[in-house]
């Protein structure tokens, strides 16, 4: 039976655990490995030497990525056990770390952890991460992972756990914040059999890196999400669809898929039960547009990765035409906690309309670069302030969600981040990027660098997109080097709406958003540049050193 | 389509007015049997739907987003809307920038006169084209023994790409590249004229809505094509 082989896994870890006093926790997730944290982590197990009450263990991250290689040392032998978080450690530093076990931290490269950054945080999604070695099944069992998937196949039927999501209020973590119960429940419905789940982890926005960190330190917490999910619309097959720049995060997928379908928690008859779950792996060719479901589809198919036109939705018409589920990576890991606590409880976190947690993955000018989870409804200034730790008035601006997301001035950091009130500032929540842009940044440069990226990452299928983020493009260009004129400002706000409203996809749709939230709230900068942007339309004294020919 | 006898029928409006359709029919087959012109270019009866031109957005009554014509489907009660204003002014644009993305000069070009490019920019009333031309550099396939193949007169509707698997059942024909460096390629990028899938049918020169495809030998406005063919071919392998 598989709830006492979960017992006997967990009681085994536990005593592992009891043996020793220390744990040495190295974060081998992709930030710190990039400082060469496998290095502090093999000085580590050369250099404990005799130390026998100590164990060395990678785990996933832990958050401030900034001040990589991080370390964590757990220590039971006080009355009370404690954590002590080293920074920027260096495998030289390794031996000082091991003798100081039991005595006082190196207060060289001790983190003070009693800051807002690591005490406003509400770890739902991350919980494990930085606890746990991603490449150990038996830790995962041990926090309480797939206890969740036994007990919905063994006493749940499928429409009680789509109750269970519907009511904790999640909605889609990939961007557009679509209920998640309302796509399972549409999914259920369709006539079976052959259904696909289909796990989104093709993050491809600059400056995030969040599916990247829950893939690389929890990877078990997105299959069980998954294994549930098609339990509660009837799929026996699942793909993930991560992009090849990931290749680490495949590694531990792949590793994490072959223990979990050896211990039978994934494969034929879950768990013992009739339900089976197949998950395989896909991985994407590094183009932007394939994290668009149905691009993304279609390059599971093994087509060109090109979108096409919706309604059909995939939850009727998707993988080998076929019904399917899509959902993100960060979707997909809120899952198992839900399902273990209940969906009342997961409503209780969060606004009205957004509930639950959302993992942001800071970045830009900012001191804590890094990954946080926060509750939904918790204001801008708070994350980029407090947490973040930027200094007040040294911000100018948040870009959040992407090429497709838009730029918030500082004067609106009082606002509560959910979807709706993102959305009324002229951005969008996203997959959970947040680039912070100081005093020296150019609105107008942020704005051709997004549209830069659009450009090359269209798909080329529609001509909209095609040819009018090109267009965009040269404008941009042209007014960030002063050399435009007030028309050209009017083609480009023509352009954009003509885009906004004929593309064909997502990517498309959504790619005049970051010139279209820069015109909204920093339009003087445009004007500054052009050389008719005085206000009477008079023109600036460059112009009139231009030779005759450049003049309109 | 050809659609089971007990298809269900649907009232709706276009352009205020009220007409029958057959479920699963789309918006631009019904316009088209009422007589009522929606420009269109990378569709071509016969071959599957692309919706990639973006000339044949469509109003739809209850729903700010427009709509592809070519690839939405009727309802019960729709309300559709051809032609506006605002549909007017975005496929002005459209057009324009088609002409703007590659080298297009009529003038000088083989499908001048029979080409449907050049037939919507008349029929919409297009006199210049307002934005920059990007004045890619292009090349010309000539390695066929029949046809050439000419980038810089390709707006990438794919209808070639379409006619050659979805008819000819060849597959020669494909896409590589991604955004504006998109372009038409033969196998895997190779010459056309060392194609070893290419069956030399034409099949492709004849579905190209522009000069992009041409038969060798024609010059200046020679090139005309022939399209009575393809409904047939598609119906004979439906049946």
């Amino acid at each position: 039976m598989m709830i006492e082989k979960f017992a006997a896994i967990t009681a085994e870890e536990r005593q592992a655990e009891n043996e020793h006093d220390h744990t040495i926790k190295v974060c081998v997730a992709a930030g710190c490995l990039s400082s060469q944290s496998n290095e502090v982590l093999t000085a580590l197990k050369n250099g404990l030497g005799e130390h026998r009450g100590c164990h060395v263990k990678g785990v996933g991250c832990m958050g401030l990525c900034s001040q990589g290689p991080l370390v964590a040392v757990a220590t039971k032998t006080n009355a009370t056990p404690q954590t002590v978080m080293y920074q920027n450690v260096k495998a030289e530093d390794a031996t000082e770390i091991v003798q100081a076990l039991g005595k006082e931290p190196v207060a060289r490269l001790a983190l003070n952890t009693d800051v807002p950054f690591f005490q406003r945080q509400t770890k739902i999604v991350l919980e494990n991460c930085g606890a746990i070695d991603p490449e150990r099944i038996e830790e995962y069992i041990a926090a309480g992972g797939y206890q969740g998937l036994l007990t919905t196949l063994t006493e749940s039927s499928p429409s009680e756990v789509i109750d269970e999501i519907v009511r904790s209020g999640l909605r889609g973590r990939g961007g557009g914040g679509y209920p998640t119960g309302l796509k399972w429940t549409t999914v259920a419905k369709m006539d079976g059999p052959g259904k696909y789940v289909i796990c989104n982890a093709d993050e491809g926005d600059p400056g995030a890196f969040m599916d990247r960190s829950v893939l690389e330190s929890d990877p078990h917490r997105v299959l069980e999400g998954m294994a549930i999910a098609g339990y509660a619309v009837g799929a026996s097959e699942g793909y993930i669809y991560v992009r090849g720049e990931y290749p680490l995060a495949v590694e531990r997928l792949k590793i994490a898929i072959r223990q979990a379908n050896r211990l039978g928690v994934l494969g034929s008859k879950v768990c013992g039960t009739t339900f089976d779950f197949n998950v395989h792996i896909r991985l994407g060719a590094g183009a932007f547009v394939c994290g668009e479901e149905t691009a993304l589809i279609a390059s599971i198919e093994g087509k060109r990765g090109t979108p096409r036109p919706r309604p059909p939705y995939p939850a009727e018409h998707g993988l080998w035409g076929k019904p399917t589920l899509i959902n993100n990576v960060e979707t997909f890991a809120n899952v198992p906690a839900i399902i273990r606590k209940g969906g009342a409880w997961y409503a209780t976190i969060g606004t009205a309309k957004s509930k639950g947690t959302k993992v942001f993955a800071l970045a830009g000018s900012i001191q804590n670069t890094g990954l946080i989870e926060v509750p939904m409804g918790m204001s801008l200034s708070e994350i980029i302030h407090e947490i973040g730790g930027v200094p007040i008035g040294k911000c100018k601006a948040v870009q959040t969600g992407g090429p497709s997301g838009g730029c918030i001035p500082a004067a609106y950091f009082d606002t509560p981040v959910d979807y709706e009130s993102l959305k009324a500032l002229g951005s969008i929540m996203g997959s959970g990027g947040m680039i912070i842009m100081d005093e020296s940044s150019s609105m107008v440069d942020v704005a051709r660098y997004f549209m830069e990226f659009c450009m090359s990452e269209s798909c080329g299928k529609c001509v909209t997109c095609r040819v009018g983020t090109v267009h965009m493009y040269n404008l941009l260009d042209k007014i960030y080097q002063g050399k435009a004129w007030r028309r050209d400002l009017n083609t480009l706000e023509k352009l954009c709406d003509l885009v906004m409203n004929t593309s064909l996809c997502g990517l498309g749709q959504t790619a005049p958003n970051p010139v279209l939230s820069t015109l909204r709230y920093f339009r003087h900068e445009y004007l500054n540049k052009l050389l008719d942007g005085a206000e009477d339309g008079r023109m600036a004294t460059a112009a009139t050193t231009q030779p005759l020919e450049a003049r309109p | 389509m050809n659609q089971p006898t007990q298809a269900r029928i649907f009232t709706l409006k276009i352009d205020g007015v009220d007409v029958a359709a057959r479920e699963h029919e789309t918006i631009l087959e019904l316009a088209q049997e009422n007589n009522i012109f929606i420009p269109t270019l990378c569709h071509l009866e016969g071959l599957t739907e692309f919706g990639g031109c973006r000339l044949c957005v469509v109003e739809v009554q209850g729903s700010n987003r427009l709509f592809p014509a070519c690839m939405t489907t009727v309802t019960e009660g729709m309300e559709v809307t051809t032609d506006s204003e605002r549909l007017r002014v975005y496929r002005y644009m459209i057009l324009g920038m088609l002409f703007s993305e590659r080298n297009h000069v009529c003038s000088v070009c083989v499908s001048n006169g029979h080409c449907d490019l050049q037939f919507l920019a008349a029929k919409l009333g297009m006199t210049r084209v307002e934005m920059p031309y990007l004045h890619p550099s292009m090349v010309v396939d000539a390695s066929h023994q029949h046809f050439i193949m000419d980038h810089n007169r390709c707006i990438l509707c794919q209808r070639c790409v379409r006619v050659c698997g979805e008819i000819e059942g060849a597959f020669t024909k494909g896409v590589m590249g991604r955004g504006a460096s998109s372009r038409i390629i033969h196998d895997l990028n190779g010459a056309w004229g060392d194609s070893k899938t290419c069956t030399s049918c034409g099949k492709c020169v004849n579905v190209c809505p522009t000069g992009a495809l041409a038969e060798k030998g024609k010059s200046a406005g020679e090139m005309v094509k022939r399209r009575d063919w393809l409904p047939y071919l598609r119906s004979m392998q439906e049946d």
